[in-house]
């Protein structure tokens, strides 16, 4: 779930602007970084709050007086520039809060175990994470279909001239609407920084599955987004959780468990140990196949 | 095929001099390898110029070919060692790697020059995460995080050349940096070449014409492979060991930050980036913890301002220098006010993240530090507010003076065409 909290922001922003934003993930970890920080001096739920306004905000200003120049020159410069601020990013934040991971824990008020079902412990927080991302689901999913403002969005996005011949101010509705993204990544640090930990590589890391996410759910469908972030996340768990061994599959094929080269190697590999590679499986063959994605309305 | 004027072959055959003489002069072994590593990077980034510059095709992962390729060329020197593979002298080894480059190249091109733009700058990304992956789990192949280890010293091939010495594997990347150099620049004049550039800027009417948009971008990307692989398979020859970091993430950022600070738009660019940013990355990353932040922000800065790259601004000056250079001399004031006042912001710039890299303690347990000769301390509040207020009026000042300039070169190229009308 916390990998569609990420995917809805830069799913938002790229059916808003088209801007695949490459720093994305990184503002994921500011949000997180934030609520260590906030956390630190007043406590969780302030900066629960706190934390992803401030991300956002931070978007907006980094829309208004950077991205925005960029904009003339194409996509690719756009795509270029966030590239380069996830790099400034995430040296600025090791220069703040150093190369190791910060202390941000899960507040001892929910972390508790809320159930327990067939053996396993379902704590408090992660049910209120699942809450927190439902809730958001809702909110975006209404908000852009059913409220004026979603409307506006959405006009923005296809018919620019006309909504702003009708008075609106586009660029504002940009700046806003990457801000809003940028938050919601900002949401995903704040819940997800203390469970994944929250240290400067946290970026990569999770930067590439998200855009995964997006492409196999289909760029701009919000809907496609909550799938395949649910798709790729129980995948991923299911392999790790389960992992079958392909040895029953070469028996099959007649090779021996002892074998050499790069057979011995190929055998003795678990679902456990591709998992890492699945996401990434997954966008090639997507891409191969069916380019739209699962929900996608136009081609990448 | 156009042949290059007598300008193209001075400036490159004073290259290739200085790349002669450059170890004659400058011997010690740190300088050496730096020189090893510039004549590696050049060709890697006018391999990767031939994608994004002359194709349009922004890859985050082109050093997967270029990694793999070191993977390749190390198992065949090991091969050959130990006698499993025939013999090919050393000196021809870079021709197996741009083959492996080549072959990687044609495979995953096909799926992923389909499309251009965006897309091709995702599935690229998609590649080199799934080829870091593959690095750690396909072991009998990339031996893990440990990499491939081998030994560039076969035996004695011509002239007594055993590629022991560091000074013979400079060479041997010197001639075949020049190599891969004339051919790219060859290439980017063949019909291909042109082509390739047709694709990049208008790819609807490319296929009007008639030609297939998908083959010209894969022929381009499977090309630019090629001379990748043979970067990288110099470099394993250089570094005799492959690791599994050649193929990931931040080798394909090095690159293409490389490139595009270098510029993207003029053949030399690349050159002119590699070289730079090498030198920079051997020398500044000693001085200073901040190194990379730097190289990010000047990245961020050029995209932002500059998108033509060094080269580009470079060559914004041609058509002046051609028609009226006396110009020039009328331009300099406003030269001199734009750098004075940039100076002044890099100086409290580079202060500020300076401190504030010692302020945060995992750099190191004191505060004091030595800046531009001066010992300062980074806990005092002095040196904070000289450092703000340098960075803060030379930043203002710079948005004074750089529309100036901007109206001074617009003046200079306003004469400059009236001059040639006349």
């Amino acid at each position: 779930m916390l990998l569609f909290l990420m995917a809805s922001g830069l799913t938002l922003i790229f059916s808003m602007m088209g801007v695949l934003n490459f720093a994305h993930a990184s503002f994921f970890m500011l949000g997180a970084y934030f609520a260590y920080q906030i956390s630190h001096h007043i406590g969780f739920w302030p900066g629960l709050i706190a934390a992803p306004i401030l991300v956002g905000i931070l978007g907006a200003a980094v829309e208004r007086y950077a991205l925005r120049p960029v904009h003339r020159f194409g996509h690719v410069a756009e795509l270029l520039f966030t590239f380069g601020l996830a790099f400034v990013i995430e040296e600025v934040v090791q220069m703040i809060w150093g190369k190791v991971p910060v202390p941000y824990d899960v507040p001892a008020s929910m972390n508790v175990t809320a159930f327990a079902w067939q053996g396993l412990d379902y704590s408090a927080y992660r049910i209120f994470m699942l809450l927190i991302s439902v809730a958001i689901f809702v909110a975006l999913f209404f908000g852009l279909t059913k409220t004026r403002i979603g409307l506006i969005i959405r006009a923005a996005l296809t018919h620019p001239h006309m909504v702003a011949s009708l008075g609106h101010d586009v660029p504002k509705v940009f700046m806003w609407t990457f801000g809003v993204g940028c938050a919601l990544a900002g949401v995903a640090g704040v819940i997800g920084g203390n469970v994944l930990g929250t240290e400067p590589g946290m970026a990569i890391q999770l930067g590439p599955i998200v855009f995964v996410v997006i492409v196999v759910g289909g760029l701009g469908s919000l809907g496609g987004a909550l799938i395949a972030s649910l798709l790729i996340g129980i995948l991923n768990n299911m392999a790790i959780a389960y992992d079958f061994s392909f040895y029953p599959i070469f028996t099959a094929l007649g090779v021996e468990r002892e074998a050499e080269g790069v057979l011995g190697d190929l055998v003795g590999l678990t679902t456990g140990a591709i998992a890492p590679l699945m996401p990434y499986l997954l966008l090639v063959l997507m891409l191969i196949f069916r380019p739209r994605g699962l929900f996608g309305t136009r081609d990448v | 095929m156009i042949m290059p004027g007598a300008k193209q072959i001075s400036v490159g055959a004073l290259l290739v001099a200085l790349m002669i003489i450059l170890p004659l002069i400058v011997n010690s072994g740190f300088a050496l390898t730096i020189m090893s590593q510039g004549g590696v990077a050049i060709i890697f980034a006018l391999a990767f110029n031939m994608l994004l510059g002359q194709g349009g095709m922004l890859s985050f992962g082109h050093a997967v070919y270029f990694g793999l390729a070191g993977y390749v060329t190390a198992h065949v020197l090991n091969g050959m060692a130990n006698g499993d593979l025939p013999y090919l002298p050393v000196s021809l080894i870079p021709l197996v790697g741009g083959l492996a480059g080549l072959f990687f190249g044609i495979l995953i091109g096909f799926v992923s020059t389909r499309r251009a733009g965006t897309a091709f700058a995702m599935i690229s990304l998609g590649f080199a995460e799934l080829a870091t992956a593959l690095t750690l789990i396909i072991i009998f192949f990339f031996n893990g995080e440990e990499g491939v280890q081998t030994d560039r010293w076969v035996r004695e091939e011509w002239f007594g050349i055993t590629y022991g010495p560091d000074i013979q594997v400079y060479y041997l990347i010197a001639v075949w940096c020049v190599i891969a150099s004339i051919a790219m620049y060859a290439l980017t004049h063949t019909p291909f070449g042109r082509m390739s550039n047709a694709v990049r800027d208008n790819p609807e009417r490319v296929q009007f014409i008639g030609y297939n948009t998908h083959r010209v971008r894969w022929l381009a990307f499977s090309l630019s492979s090629f001379f990748a692989g043979l970067a990288g398979a110099l470099h394993a020859v250089n570094l005799e060991h492959v690791g599994f970091e050649t193929v990931g993430l931040a080798q394909s950022a090095v690159i293409l930050i490389m490139v595009y600070i270098g510029g993207t738009g003029h053949f030399a660019g690349p050159i002119l980036g590699a070289i730079l940013i090498t030198l920079l990355n051997a020398y500044l990353s000693d001085i200073s913890p901040a190194w990379f932040l730097y190289l990010g922000l000047i990245f961020v800065l050029m995209v932002m301002f500059a998108p033509g790259g060094l080269a580009g601004l470079i060559m914004m000056h041609e058509p002046i220098r051609r028609t009226a250079p006396h110009l020039f001399m009328r331009m300099l004031p406003a030269y001199a006010a734009a750098l004075g006042t940039s100076l002044v912001a890099l100086v409290g710039g580079i202060g500020l993240i300076e401190m504030a890299y010692f302020l945060s303690t995992t750099v190191s347990q004191k505060t004091v530090f030595t800046l531009y000769g001066i010992t300062l301390d980074a806990a005092d509040f002095w040196p904070w507010l000289v450092c703000v207020v340098l960075a803060a009026g030379g930043g203002f000042a710079c948005s004074r003076t750089y529309p100036r300039l901007a109206e001074s070169y617009g003046w200079a190229m306003h004469e400059a065409r009236a001059a040639v009308a006349s």
